[in-house]
């Protein structure tokens, strides 16, 4: 149980097993009380209400709820939220600060690299993985590299045209 | 021209403005249906059923009701008691919200369950006991109308048969004499077969009931959010000023968040039963197989043909698969929705369409899939029988399009089955295309590479499309007339709020409409705060899908704009102390027109009109505005691909795709260019990939993204635009609609680029999506290829 769910029930059932865990997300550190079922996306949802983690299909297929585990890009949706304790964990909302944009996030807006903006989150997260490990990728790199995020509006030429636009700008912010 | 420097500089008409809404996109700060959190809030599962078509002989909740934290547990018993076990549909038919009688397709709603948590819910739907007795299935519409078929409607007094409609259009004897004096008849079958659009967000919705006030409000993933609130006054007896329904950022649209489902209505009357807010959110199999379908839809095409290339005559017999229930989302008078919009680019002197529809053990549904109800299949038939023609002929594709193309000084134009176009530069788009793609010399790099034992092939869709019904003579949903609206308020500093009938799911509306506005009235795009999808407080209309959001409700916003504009022309006559009749206008400011220099700016007008209006003038500057448009608009389109398809495997891939649209004058540019790629790769998806069938016990097979493949970054191929304009003769600003062009015209590019590639071997057909397999078989077995169901499955 999160603790979202423990506010709701009027009346507790019968005793669930919970654990205990601890995650760092987006730098800061969470504690939460889980049945060991919740999966990491709810955990993040409904548990920290970090909404910008979006689940589209179940099957680890679309990546709209694609996050930063330990760096590295997950579907939060069919990982068990009891398997990030102890881990770092970085969402949408851990991409920028309050005011200043990630050049990724810049690069989608400037290039119309989202339409309805559901899949944006994880595409956008996927892409900071590639370009933390790539900053210079080529289309092809971009477009593998974006093969486990599904996009249904834009059909990805603007999405993989913001990438580069990102890996420009942040190639030319290191530069300086 | 300093007027249109000014307008690019304030974002108005032709500014490839930068998105509004995506400031909070970008953030992960939309607000999505399953964002929504509210106090006290419970969470509903439905449980569906395993087989296609059974009867129900009971059904146990008794282990469900038991499990802590379950809160209401609904079947369609209990529903029946409330008469709510169905509902109409959007066509005149009837749906069952919880089966009572039997289940009539793989999926359907047998009961659900409110619990404390999403997990509890599902716990209580497997524990909920339901024994079937299995009845014989319906896949197709063959099997619907043989002899000693099961009756699926049995629940329908009058229904003998698995018939919906036999509908037909068009003048038989005149296309009867065309086809005696035909000097060849050219001949096609094919299935365009069911797709879903899949969103990647599901359906789902939060009611709210409250007892204390009577009033019900349903968050709810809608594109047509007051046809909804009209439709739940329709049905459930509440008043309709006490329904508010609030469509909040949708997740993707494309047609399945038009019509009512039983989970809307179930977590409606959970919410009253247990004055509590519930909340339902669909899982991605449960959208698959239970939501709004596309397609599904057998062709017998004929053309009666001159030997000079000149088309005669055309025939055409569908037959559509409804599914289960006949929920089709379009006009009501339109039984096989606008498919009679087929051949309206050509000139063709006589035609003629007969339609059958019928129930089959499958989804019901009908939506117009990134489609303007129907027209994607009437488009794709119609340019498939154009290239099987063309190659009957032995003339060249492109050439046969042009011979019958309607000429530019054409217009208006009555089309082939009665519609009347209005503009359009046929074979002005056509030669942009065929010069974009270096037709003359790929033929020419293709009968190279054909005596190296390779296989490329080239495709072209020419069609003109009708998008954004009404007008409402024709065009209504339930009687509901399809006009749309807008209301603007200019507030005293200049600022403004417009809010539309409208509902956009990524269309870009919070951007545009400001535009539309901009050019209007000449203020900054930026100080108009763009808003829609609640229906408490924006004006009616019947919402966003079929391409009609520009041309209806983006009108809308052109015409309040002016009226706002002719009061402010008065205020402004009144500033500057002369007639009315003395003033000049321009972008941004009414000026004296003998001495130009003393003018007043719009927010100069929206302050007096607060602060110093005439004597006798109702103060404010607010009005609405609600549109019917004369006519449909009529975009046009040429996408041309080419592919090398791989004679030992049957794979084939995309080398190029030109894209040549023509949707009159576009508001944004960057905008417009999106919604086309977007189009394409559905289109290119439908023909490729998108795979969901039924096997003979009613199996959907693609139930799933392991399944139902949709075509990623990898092999999405690039895409390259042109443009032609010829605005809308009758649209304020001359625009068309454009979202579905390339889904609708798109397909049968890539499907003729193929079958292009492959005509040495005689096959005139393979069905989408056009699979490996099918396309190998085409080319080692020369026969034409079907992906009619049943499909043949292991077990």
């Amino acid at each position: 149980m999160t603790g979202l769910y423990e506010e709701i029930r009027e009346q507790p059932g019968e005793d669930v097993p919970t654990r205990r865990i601890t995650v760092t997300v987006n730098g800061q550190t969470r504690k939460a009380e889980v049945e060991p079922r919740l999966l990491l996306a709810h955990l993040l949802r409904q548990g920290f209400a970090l909404t910008g983690t979006h689940t589209g299909c179940d099957t680890t297929n679309c990546g709209a709820c694609t996050v930063l585990y330990d760096g590295a890009p997950i579907k939060s949706c069919t990982m068990l939220a009891v398997q990030a304790d102890g881990h770092e964990v970085t969402t949408v909302e851990g991409l920028a600060g309050s005011s200043e944009l990630h050049p990724i996030q810049e690069g989608f807006k400037d290039e119309h690299g989202l339409q309805c903006g559901f899949c944006t989150p994880g595409m956008m997260l996927s892409a900071k993985a590639l370009l933390d490990r790539n900053p210079d990728p080529t289309e092809d790199e971009v477009r593998w590299a974006l093969s486990g995020n599904l996009c249904r509006c834009t059909g990805y030429q603007n999405i993989v045209k913001s990438v580069l636009w990102a890996a420009k700008k942040l190639r030319s912010e290191s530069a300086s | 021209m300093t007027q249109a420097k000014d307008e690019i500089k304030i974002g108005g008409l032709g500014a490839s403005r930068k998105r509004v809404e995506d400031n909070r996109f970008i953030r992960g700060k939309g607000r999505y249906v399953d964002d929504i959190v509210l106090p006290g809030m419970l969470h509903m599962e439905i449980l569906r059923s395993p087989l296609a078509h059974a009867r129900i002989v009971s059904i146990d909740t008794s282990k469900a009701w038991a499990i802590p934290g379950v809160r209401l547990v609904l079947t369609g018993e209990m529903m029946a008691t409330r008469n709510l076990a169905w509902m109409p549909t959007l066509s005149y038919d009837t749906q069952a919200v919880l089966a009572t009688d039997k289940v009539r397709f793989q999926g359907q709603e047998v009961a659900c369950v409110v619990a404390d948590d999403p997990y509890i819910a599902k716990d209580a739907c497997e524990a909920i006991v339901v024994e079937y007795e299995a009845l014989p299935v319906i896949v197709n519409p063959t099997q619907a109308v043989a002899q000693g078929a099961p009756l699926i409607r049995d629940d329908k007094d009058n229904q003998h048969d698995n018939v919906i409609y036999n509908w037909e259009v068009g003048d038989k004897e005149a296309t009867d004499r065309a086809f005696a004096q035909a000097d060849r008849v050219s001949k096609l079958e094919l299935h365009y077969p069911r797709s879903h659009p899949s969103p990647i967000e599901c359906c789902g919705s939060i009611a709210d009931f409250d007892r204390s006030t009577s009033k019900l409000t349903v968050y709810m993933t809608s594109q047509a959010p007051h046809v909804i609130r009209a439709a739940v006054a329709l049905v459930s007896e509440l008043p309709e000023h006490m329904i508010r329904i609030i469509s909040p950022d949708l997740g993707g649209g494309f047609g399945n968040k038009v019509p009512i489902y039983p989970g809307y209505v179930m977590s409606i009357l959970a919410s009253i039963l247990l004055e509590r807010p519930v909340k339902w959110i669909e899982d991605k199999t449960g959208n698959l197989i239970s939501t709004g379908f596309a397609r599904d839809v057998y062709l017998k095409g004929e053309l009666a043909l001159r030997n000079d290339g000149k088309i005669l005559g055309v025939r055409m017999h569908t037959d559509a698969d409804h599914g289960a229930f006949f929920s089709d989302a379009q006009p009501s008078k339109f039984k096989i929705g606008l498919m009679h919009s087929a051949f309206s680019c050509y000139d063709i002197p006589a035609a003629h369409l007969t339609a059958q529809g019928v129930y089959t053990n499958k989804a019901p549904g009908g939506v117009a899939y990134r489609c303007s109800f129907r027209v994607t299949e009437a488009m794709y038939f119609q340019e498939r029988m154009v290239q099987a023609a063309a190659d009957d002929l032995g003339m060249d594709q492109a050439e046969f399009r042009r011979r019958n193309f309607v000429r530019d000084d054409d217009f208006p134009h009555r089309t082939p089955f009665g519609f009347l176009t209005d503009s359009g530069q046929y074979g002005k788009c056509l030669d942009v295309g065929l010069e974009a793609i270096g037709y003359a010399d790929f033929l020419r790099e293709k009968e190279e590479a054909k005596k190296r034992g390779r296989l490329l092939g080239i495709g072209i869709s020419t069609m003109t499309e009708p998008l954004g019904a009404g007008n409402s003579r024709e065009y209504d949903i339930l009687g509901m007339k399809m006009f749309d609206s807008a209301q603007l308020r200019v507030h005293m500093t200049g600022k403004a709020i417009l809010r539309t009938g409208a509902k956009t799911q990524g269309q870009g509306h919070e951007t545009t409409w400001a535009q539309i506005v901009a050019h209007e009235l000449g203020m900054p795009a930026e100080d108009i705060l763009v808003e829609e999808g609640d229906t408490d407080n924006t004006p009616f209309g019947l919402g966003t899908y079929a391409s009609r959001s520009t041309p209806v409700a983006g009108a809308a916003v052109a015409m309040v704009s002016r009226k706002i504009r002719a009061k402010a022309r008065k205020i402004a006559a009144h500033l500057l102390e002369v007639s009315e009749e003395d003033i000049e206008w321009e972008l941004g400011r009414f000026y004296i027109r003998s001495s130009p220099e003393r003018g007043v700016s719009i927010q100069e007008c929206a302050m007096a009109a607060y602060s110093n209006m005439p004597d006798g003038m109702e103060p404010g500057l607010e009005n609405v505005a609600y549109y019917d448009p004369p006519n449909l608009t009529w975009p046009f389109a040429c996408y041309i691909a080419t592919v090398e398809v791989d004679p030992v495997t049957g794979v084939w891939d995309v080398l190029r795709v030109v894209a040549v649209d023509d949707c009159g004058v576009r508001i944004n540019p960057m905008v417009v260019e999106g919604q086309i790629m977007g189009g394409l790769t559905e289109a290119y998806a439908m023909a490729s990939m998108q795979f969901i069938t039924f096997d003979a016990q009613g199996n959907c097979v693609g139930s799933n993204y392991m399944d139902y493949l949709l075509p990623t970054a990898w092999e999405t191929p690039g895409y390259e635009l042109h443009e032609v304009v010829t605005p809308c003769p009758h649209h304020p600003i001359g625009a068309k609609g454009i979202g579905e062009c390339a889904t609708v015209g798109g397909p049968a590019a890539f499907v003729n680029a193929v079958m292009d590639a492959v005509k040495d071997t005689g096959v005139r057909n393979i069905d989408m999506p056009l699979l490996p397999d099918r396309v190998y078989e085409a080319l080692t077995k020369r026969h034409d290829v079907s992906g009619a169901p049943p499909v043949k499955t292991d077990d």
